[in-house]
């Protein structure tokens, strides 16, 4: 086994684990520890595919400004567990199964085990694109527009919060 | 050197525990957070995409579906914050005034 299906395994194992538990733990504190570690493991997961840039800013935006909010609202609004999942409708438990299994059967057959054409080596410029230099150059020249309308978007979505969490519209 | 299958059927079980949490958990948080998990695995898909075929625009996609994600967090948060003011609740089987 090579170093790298080693660490691939490992990071998939943690990644799976940690959001299987997510899902499943009723206190929403845990959940959201959870998906903390899902998201510090789908970073190394970025970096075994060369995507430098991308993990640091996956570890910056997601597990520490969007986790750290969402932390915030779950401790202000001082929530108790969740009722144990099922317990109004008991079918729909064996129902949710079924459909899980069968939309994961759908979507590994698509993406991989049967007979599509794989592309079993990375690229030789993969390195070079991960870098904040190569991406950088991309989005200051071919993606300029888009990145400015994402400013637009994020300053939109900042006045449309702080509207919408006011205490009462004048 | 792994395949990409072994990235595409990692994000697909992802994608699939966070549609699983969408359908199960009634928590409007944890909603959320699933969505979030959602989100990752397709981002997981685009930047295996863009390693093995050589190509950015994958990586540039993934930038902007963080930036969105973002927006995405503060205004959904802001809603759950006005909707337990109004309603003491964010389970959603309790909160159902736009039904008809």
């Amino acid at each position: 086994m090579s170093g790298t299906l080693v660490l691939f395994t490992f990071l998939a194992i943690v990644a799976v684990a940690s959001a299987l538990l997510m899902v499943t733990r009723l206190n929403p504190i845990t959940s959201a520890i959870y998906l903390v570690l899902n998201f510090i493991s789908l970073a190394g997961l970025y970096l075994t595919l060369k995507a430098q840039f991308l993990a640091v800013i996956q570890i910056m935006v997601y597990a520490g400004a969007i986790m750290v909010l969402v932390l915030f609202v779950i401790m202000l609004l001082n929530l108790e567990d969740e009722r144990a999942l099922y317990d109004h409708i008991p079918w729909s438990k064996y129902l949710m199964f079924v459909l899980g299994a069968a939309f994961i059967v759908e979507m590994i057959t698509i993406t991989g085990l049967a007979g599509a054409p794989v592309i079993s080596t990375m690229s030789p410029e993969a390195a070079n694109i991960g870098t904040v230099e190569y991406i950088g150059m991309a989005l200051y020249n071919s993606y300029l527009l888009p990145f400015e309308m994402t400013s637009i978007l994020l300053l939109s979505a900042m006045i449309g919060a702080i509207v919408l969490a006011k205490k009462r519209f004048p | 050197m792994l395949s990409i299958n072994y990235y595409l059927i990692l994000s697909a079980v992802l994608f699939t525990i966070g549609v699983v949490g969408v359908l199960t958990r009634r928590n409007a948080i944890l909603i959320f957070m699933c969505i979030e998990l959602m989100l990752n695995s397709v981002n997981l898909t685009l930047v295996a995409f863009s390693a093995y075929l050589g190509s950015v625009e994958g990586q540039v996609l993934v930038f902007f579906v963080m930036a969105v994600a973002a927006a995405e967090a503060a205004v959904g948060l802001a809603i759950v914050l006005a909707l337990f003011r109004n309603h003491v609740t964010v389970n959603l089987d309790e909160i159902n005034i736009l039904k008809w």
